[in-house]
């Protein structure tokens, strides 16, 4: 296999594929793929990359139908036998043009499962008088660092079916984000972000078919995280556990 | 901020788990009372010899219907908004009434075999 026969989606939501080939390498990785295509054949190709390294999240892609990051995926490992690539921008995304999507939607909806942290103790942004204490071995620091290092590459959101079913769900990153927060002794807002993310908009829609699982690039159980939420909101909708304060 | 609706698909989802629970014991009463009714050689008699007065197999098929038509319903319910897309409250009340009211059918007929 000398050229590797590239289809790659030009254009915004209504498009299509261009075909384009490109020199086959012993080590190539995907991101490399698109690169050459847009320095060597065509300099109108929109995509987005930017760390090359795993760390930014920003180079993800539909690659022949699932959604990975490019930058740490060797073509050898997907390609098919006659060399056939196929690339196309994440899906359950709008397309801005090519093979970037609009993250917007996906961020926003971080906003919306409170995914971000709220210091308990200086609501005003004070420092603490004292540190938290936390014990590296507890469970909720556990279950925090379990869900720590998801760099917001959207590919869990792209994998999603309930994502592609319910347009007002906000998927399985910004849930996983709510749920290291939860567990975050320091944090103070346990109470709002567990409303936020009840319901059908929220952990109540997951079918735990684990697709963000199975799929996601830094082996992050995002599935799991959502368990954690629906169970945290069982027993205390069941016992009126006190959420808030 | 939790808005009631939000609030009230959670409890939604709170009652599909527990009776599903119910369900998972109930049926395999169910299943165990079939199976002897049919070796005890299956009859109307020996039906309501067992059920008629008795309080307990009252109870029992009163929980079981209202747990079978809740668990339906609202299964019914997550499955039409997400292949139809059809949502809402004002559908959410439909659903839980039809839940209800299959419930009541089976209801109606536990009463009809314990009077």
């Amino acid at each position: 296999m000398e050229q590797l026969k590239v289809s790659v989606w030009r254009g915004e939501d209504a498009g299509g594929f261009a075909r384009y080939d490109v020199p086959a390498r012993d080590n190539q990785t995907v991101l490399d793929v698109v690169t050459h295509i847009q320095r060597e054949l065509d300099p109108s190709l929109a995509y987005r990359f930017a760390c090359r390294v795993g760390m930014c999240g920003s180079c993800a892609m539909t690659v022949n139908g699932r959604a990975r990051w490019t930058c740490r995926t060797h073509v050898r490992k997907v390609v098919g036998a006659d060399g056939a690539l196929e690339l196309r921008p994440l899906a359950n995304l709008p397309v801005i043009r090519d093979l970037a999507a609009d993250l917007a939607p996906f961020f926003d909806k971080w906003q919306r499962a409170q995914g971000f942290f709220q210091p308990k103790d200086a609501p005003d942004g004070a420092v603490p008088d004292e540190f938290a204490v936390v014990a590296p071995g507890s469970k909720a620091r556990r279950e925090a660092d379990a869900g720590i290092e998801c760099i917001g590459c959207a590919v869990c959101y792209a994998s999603c079916d309930v994502v592609a079913w319910n347009g007002d769900y906000l998927g399985p990153a910004a849930l996983n984000r709510a749920w290291t927060l939860v567990n975050d002794a320091r944090d103070g807002a346990r109470g709002e972000r567990l409303d936020a993310v009840a319901g059908d908009a929220g952990c109540h829609s997951c079918h735990s078919t684990r697709s963000c699982t199975e799929r996601c690039p830094k082996q992050i159980d995002p599935s799991g995280a959502i368990a954690g939420l629906k169970r945290t909101l069982f027993w205390e909708s069941l016992l009126g556990g006190k959420r808030h304060g | 901020m939790a808005d009631r609706a939000a609030r009230g698909q959670a409890h939604l989802w709170v009652v599909q788990r527990i009776t599903a629970m119910i369900l998972a014991l109930a049926v395999l009463v169910h299943l165990i009372t079939i199976i002897t009714a049919v070796r005890g050689g299956l009859s109307a008699r020996e039906i309501l010899a067992r059920t008629q007065g008795s309080e307990v197999w009252l109870l029992f098929y009163v929980l079981f219907a209202l747990a079978a038509g809740l668990h339906g319903a609202i299964g019914l319910r997550n499955i039409a908004a997400e292949t139809l897309g059809w949502r809402g409250r004002g559908l959410d009340f439909c659903w839980l009434g039809l839940g209800l009211l299959t419930a009541a059918f089976g209801i109606r007929a536990a009463f009809g075999l314990y009077a």
